[in-house]
């Protein structure tokens, strides 16, 4: 498969009547659009009216590809977990994004959207994080780059996460706190919009999933297929068909699903399965489960599922796991939701963390919690003897080490 | 005719106010509306409370949090507004953000406000092309005007098309800024407010983000219609209270 692993990325080309990807307008199904102030119309706009042109450039697929080579350390392996397989009856792979520099897949995108901020001659970046792993990503590629860079975090997540804060001062960025509404993720995201309409010129605006206004949703998921793109002809050389059974991933706004679903999204032989956090239990009021709790609106832009009052405030939702504490969902996934396409299972915190224990032991391998999430589908969902299914490990877990000594009293 | 139409005919200036229902207390709705009134304001802007309320600089973030957590919902605001239009004659303008409303229904909500006598909405992330597609019909059937915001970096077409499609008046964000962010106009406003008067527009402007005083008023009115004040008037509540509205007033217009 050598022609495959020097071939240049697709960087997300697909076949223009897609039913499961964004049309021109950016809406999946009913879902996305982009439902911004008119003083955020010009940036988006800029970015709309430019991403896949640039995208398509072969100079900038090109540095895309060899950064993801060289600096990320791309392809990330698939990997045959044999005991795990043992154990649960199936075959199961370990899509290896936890490889990736920084511990997990939120690099790819960030790489892309600092060589795309450079094409639009964008000399600032900012974010916003939540678990603070968006946010070292993209303290990260700016470092790389010599480019200014702010991340918006909520002052209680970065009381929360202090190693992740530090991780982004030593790679020289400024880490702001959020300290409007209930001080977490949504607030986070709030400023660095707000940080935006303020700086409309010279600032670029890294999302961190596949969330937000048009274009984002789309332009974080072309990024980030380069994972199905690999599963593809990794899948192709251990099994001999490119296309698995099944496809699982855990989802936040949904970044490294969109990865891992994007090549598939379109052979509806092969299923989908969306992870979510159920926290303390889907009716326990602290939970994030979006497909299950929320309901048609807007957030950040997008009109998506979300966790909201009956009058229409955004609510703060909960999970152990920091990147899975989002109250929407990114509008493709919305649409994989309404439209049967996708399968989605809340899994509760304490399900996620003795899964993450037992894919440690099993595999020797530490999870991220986003990532446990996934890995403790299987007393919901049963496969068949021979159906390949394919987990995306969105990321390891040193980040979470903290976490997984207080619950295990380690 | 539309009272908004009605009063962008008079002579003179006009000065609006955007406040946020529930705030300082969540029963000072009306009581704000009528010293208003009674103090000469032409215009009112009754902020509907938002969880996430993206253009907003801190103040009307915190007033918006506050009246939240006062207990401010769509419902209790058309509530306490049942019966204003039997002693207020001036126009009445709800902003606040999409999503409030496309929970209540979005032609549930049209329907209230015209029960009401509200004149028209200010949604700043309806976008304008979903709005002509989805809603338009809807607003003219209850007979409410759509505001459109235009920035600094809307470019010329942008705006005649806003233009085309408004009937009331057009809102002119000062700068790129979110509101209550900059202190006092530079040339670059100057700039922009002449760039705009020299479109002649079909539909008066109205500047808004960063007017809190005589001076800023002046200015931002020289070419325009109209200004509207909204997070200098809510940090002059925070001071000083609902009974002071007077002196505010008279700040702005001596
Ligand atoms: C390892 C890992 N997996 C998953 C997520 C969730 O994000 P998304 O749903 O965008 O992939 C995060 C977010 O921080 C993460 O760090």
């Amino acid at each position: 498969m050598k022609d495959e692993i020097n071939a240049p990325s697709s960087l997300g080309k697909r076949s223009v009547n897609s039913a499961y990807h964004a049309n021109e307008k950016g809406y999946y199904g009913e879902f996305g659009g982009a439902f911004i102030p008119e003083m955020l119309y010009p940036n988006t706009e800029e970015l709309r009216l430019n991403y896949i042109r640039i995208m398509e450039e072969p100079s900038f697929k090109q540095e895309f590809d060899q950064l993801l080579k060289d600096y990320v350390g791309r392809p990330t392996p698939l990997y045959f977990a044999d005991r795990l397989s043992k154990k649960y009856g199936t075959k199961i792979y370990l899509k290896r994004e936890d490889l990736c520099h920084t511990g997990a897949h939120k690099v790819n995108n960030t790489i892309g959207q600092i060589l795309m901020a450079k094409k639009l001659g964008k000399n600032r970046i900012i974010a916003e994080t939540g678990a603070g792993q968006h946010g070292v990503a993209t303290a990260t590629v700016c470092a790389l780059m010599g480019i200014e860079c702010v991340v918006y975090m909520g002052e209680i997540d970065i009381a929360r996460q202090a190693p992740n804060v530090a991780r982004m001062k030593m790679l020289g960025a400024e880490v702001r706190p959020a300290l409007s509404g209930s001080r977490t993720l949504k607030d986070a995201t709030n400023e660095a919009i707000r940080d935006w309409i303020n700086n409309p010129v010279d600032t670029h605006y890294i999302i961190g999933s596949v969330v937000g206004p048009h274009p984002y949703p789309d332009m974080v998921a072309r990024f980030q297929s380069v994972i199905s793109e690999e599963i593809k002809w990794q899948l192709k050389e251990k099994e001999g068909h490119e296309n698995p059974d099944y496809v699982v991933a855990c989802v936040g706004g949904g970044s490294n699903a969109a990865g891992a679903y994007y090549h598939y999204l379109d052979d509806t032989n092969v299923g989908i399965i969306a992870v979510e956090a159920a926290g303390k239990g889907i009716d326990s009021g602290e939970s994030a489960a979006t497909s299950a709790l929320g309901k048609v609106g807007i957030i950040h832009g997008s009109k998506t599922l979300l966790m909201q009052t009956q009058d229409g405030q955004i609510t703060e939702p909960y999970s152990i796991s920091a990147g899975l504490d989002y109250p929407g969902v990114g509008p493709m996934h919305a649409h994989l939701f309404r439209s049967g396409r996708g399968e989605f299972i809340s899994i509760t915190d304490d399900e996620a963390m003795t899964a993450g224990l037992e894919v440690s032991q099993l595999e020797g391998i530490i999870p991220a919690i986003e990532t446990s999430h996934a890995f403790a589908i299987f007393d919901y969902k049963k496969f068949k003897k021979d159906d390949v299914v394919v987990i995306n490990l969105s990321g390891r877990g040193d980040k979470d080490l903290q976490t997984y000594i207080d619950y295990f009293r380690l | 005719m539309n009272r908004i139409n009605k009063k962008l005919k008079e002579d003179g200036k006009l000065l609006s106010i955007y406040f946020t229902a529930g705030y300082p207390h969540l029963d000072d709705t009306v009581k704000i509306i009528g010293e208003l009134e009674k103090n000469g304001v032409d215009m009112i802007e009754i902020g509907l409370p938002f969880s996430d309320p993206l253009a907003d600089g801190p103040t009307i973030q915190e007033s918006s949090t506050a009246a939240l957590k006062n207990g401010m919902t769509t419902e209790i605001l058309f509530e306490q507004l049942r019966d204003i239009r039997k002693t207020i004659s001036i126009p009445l303008i709800i902003m606040g953000y999409f999503n409030p409303v496309l929970q209540y229904g979005v032609e549930a909500f049209c329907k209230k406000c015209r029960e009401i006598g509200i004149d028209g909405l200010i949604l700043p992330d309806l976008p304008f092309d979903v709005y002509q597609e989805e809603y338009e019909n809807l607003f003219k059937k209850y007979g409410l005007l759509n505001t459109f915001l235009i920035t600094p970096q809307t470019s010329d077409e942008r705006i005649f098309q806003i233009d085309n499609a408004s009937e009331g008046f057009i809102y002119m964000v000062s700068s790129a800024s979110t509101t209550g962010a900059k202190q006092g106009f530079g040339s670059e406003q100057t700039n922009y407010f002449e760039r705009i008067a020299s479109l002649h527009l079909k539909n008066p402007q109205i500047v808004g983000f960063g007017i809190s005083n005589t001076e800023t008023f002046t200015e931002a009115t020289e070419k325009a219609k109209g200004a509207i004040i909204g997070s200098a008037f809510i940090k002059h509540l925070t001071q000083n209270g609902v009974d002071s509205i007077a002196d505010f007033i008279k700040l702005i217009r001596c």
